[in-house]
């Protein structure tokens, strides 16, 4: 080695250990010197958010930990696909460790050939995608007897978004051979409550997805992983997570989750039995409850809408309790079954003002006020919640619910 | 009804016997052809033959889920007295000495409370068929020890719940028979959705 190749050597060598050791010792250094000055964190095999993002799903404290619900912060979330990592989760026996090796997935009842199916089977068929949200029908509940809530997560937290993939349902029952006495299909999770719902056939043949992947990749164990059902627009407990087993039966099994839960109690006494469809609903997510605004001049203010039964085809937003109402801008991707986001441009004067935002879809349905939904059904309701939301900002700028 | 993929089969294995290559390869896809046009219910033929059959023994194993016509209710009985005592033992812990106390959800009482202003949901009150029991006790319960009870077990349960709600008399045994037969006092609580309900200002 000549003299001038052994100085690059040691300098290129120098340099090398120089990166080691900065990289070691970069977090530490961070808060202290300019990251112009520095090798930032390697690459890496999978990613996870900064480490000042502290945003987090709100879990209802409840008796059994494995029989609760966690909720999407949607007040500080942006646009319109919610990471999966914060889709709301809803479980009655808590996440099963389903291996996708070995889970299986079974047809059988009114079909000419039972059949089952491996993930890799499932892998195999047409794929399909479809951002669709999902709503648990319990979402707001709370809110029938009058503003209870402290944030947006919380009154609306119950729904989200994402981009769901996977086969056609009709695909795989077509597959099985549907008999024409077949009218339901009863689908079962492999979770602790091996959750249950009888679904219509005619919508499983319509836009069912058996999915296997959330946000382009496998889904959350939480979510449902390595199957679940989605069904797009219907109350959130139909999608059955863990799914290992369909049924082609000839009439609904009226279980548990579908009799003594998620029926909805009349004034009367009589109860709605499958209310499937989640209806239209807007809420301001921006400014919502818990936030603060920080004194008077421009806000946007910044919303989410969204139909079970197709797209938003407008939302109104008033800043003065409904007496005056204004059209809010639609951005899209307006999809049907999707969170819609829209905006209005807002100049606060400084006063109190209550802020409300009403959304139609394009069956021209209109979401309705809570004192109407309140006389269709009366108070022992619970479920399907989908009143306009009432924020009211005081004059120091703290926003409530109202 | 006879699969018209299966007839299909039969015919083109037939004609590959009796046929050169020519008439065979012609014949064929007539014979596809046709088989497209006249299928009216597409749902009968497998078109991409991906999963295998689900053997008599496995499906056997996985139907647990109870309609209400029963089919799938296990051979089995009960007593109301056989039942308080597993009761005692594996459920009163959480849902109350007699079912009414909680804490977990009350599965005694609540009769004709449903149109008042404190409605009380329970078994007895509010669900329409006897089935369900069997169906939800058999996959989800005792809570932390989900699909641990025989058949006799989960009778039993049934027959002293329900006799708990006055709904079958002290003696009553509960199998699949006695248990399909049995009217709910709601049975016709429920109606259909009457959705979308526009609002009237
Ligand atoms: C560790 C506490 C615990 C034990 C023990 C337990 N349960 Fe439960 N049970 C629950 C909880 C919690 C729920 C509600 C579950 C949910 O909503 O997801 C429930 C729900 C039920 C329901 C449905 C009630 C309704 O109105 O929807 C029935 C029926 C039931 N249990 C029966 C039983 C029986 C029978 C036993 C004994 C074999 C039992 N439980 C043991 C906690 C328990």
């Amino acid at each position: 080695m000549t003299q001038v190749h052994r100085r690059r050597f040691l300098r290129r060598a120098r340099d090398i250990a120089g990166a080691v050791v900065s990289a070691v010792l970069a977090p530490r250094a961070a808060a202290a010197i300019e990251t112009t000055k520095y090798q930032g964190a390697p690459t890496r095999e999978y990613g996870s958010r900064s480490r000042f993002e502290t945003l987090k799903r709100w879990v209802m404290p409840t008796r059994y930990p494995s029989s609760s619900a966690s909720w999407t912060p949607l007040g500080d979330l942006d646009g319109i696909i919610t990471p999966s990592a914060l889709h709301y989760e809803r479980h009655h026996a808590g996440v099963p460790d389903l291996d996708p090796a070995t889970h299986q997935l079974t047809i059988h009842g009114l079909v000419d050939r039972p059949l089952e199916f491996s993930m890799k089977d499932l892998r195999r068929f047409p794929a399909v995608h479809r951002i669709c949200f999902l709503e648990c029908s319990g979402n707001g509940s709370q809110e029938y007897r009058g503003p209870t809530s402290e944030n947006v997560q919380q009154t609306h937290g119950l729904t989200s978004c994402a981009d769901w993939g996977g086969v056609a349902l009709k695909t795989v029952l077509n597959e099985a051979g549907i008999r024409s006495d077949a009218s339901w299909v009863v689908a079962e999770g492999a979770d602790g409550a091996a959750m249950t719902r009888s679904i219509p056939l005619a919508k499983c043949m319509d836009d069912v997805i058996l999915a296997y992947a959330q946000n382009g990749e496998a889904l959350r164990p939480e979510q449902g992983y390595p199957v679940r059902l989605l069904v797009p627009g219907f109350e959130g407990s139909i999608s059955v997570k863990w799914l290992r087993r369909l049924k082609l039966t000839a009439s609904a099994y009226y279980t548990r989750e579908e009799t003594s839960k998620y029926t909805d109690l009349m004034a009367d006494g009589r109860a709605r039995g499958f209310t499937f469809v989640m209806e239209a609903k807007s809420v301001i997510t921006s400014p919502s409850a818990g936030q603060e605004l920080s004194g008077p001049g421009y806000y946007e203010i910044r919303g989410l809408a969204w139909s079970g039964r197709g797209k938003i085809s407008r939302v109104d937003v008033s800043v003065d309790g409904g007496e005056s109402w204004r059209q809010a801008t639609i951005h899209g991707p307006v999809l049907p079954i999707c969170h819609t986001r829209f905006s209005l441009d807002w100049q606060w004067d400084g006063s109190t003002s209550t802020l409300l935002s009403r959304c139609v879809d394009d069956t021209g349905y209109t979401q309705p006020s809570r004192r109407q939904l309140v006389q269709q059904r009366g108070e022992n309701s619970f479920y399907h919640y989908n009143a306009i939301q009432a924020w009211r900002v005081d004059s120091a700028g703290v926003v409530h619910n109202a | 009804m006879r699969d018209p993929a299966e007839s299909l089969v039969g015919l083109i294995s037939s004609v590959r016997r009796s046929a050169n290559h020519f008439l065979r390869s012609g014949a064929l896809l007539i014979l596809l052809s046709i088989a497209q046009s006249s299928t009216a219910d597409e749902n009968a033929r497998p078109r991409y033959a991906i999963g295998h059959l689900a053997s008599p023994d496995r499906v056997a194993k996985l139907d647990i889920a109870i309609g209400p016509q029963g089919d799938e209710l296990p051979i089995g009985r009960g007593t109301v007295p056989q039942g308080r005592e597993l009761y005692r033992e594996h459920c009163a812990i959480c849902h109350g000495e007699d079912g009414t106390q909680g804490p977990d959800p009350k599965l005694v009482g609540g009769h004709g409370s449903l149109a008042t202003a404190k409605p009380i949901q329970t078994i007895g009150s509010y669900w329409p068929y006897a089935t369900t029991l069997y169906d939800y006790i058999n996959r989800a319960m005792p809570f932390y020890t989900p699909g641990s009870l025989l058949p006799d077990e989960v009778y039993a349960l049934c027959a002293y719940l329900l006799n708990a709600n006055g709904i079958i008399a002290d003696d009553t045994v509960i199998d699949r028979t006695s248990l399909v037969a049995i009217r709910m006092p709601n049975r016709d609580g429920f109606i259909p959705d009457p959705r979308p309900e526009q609002p009237h200002e």
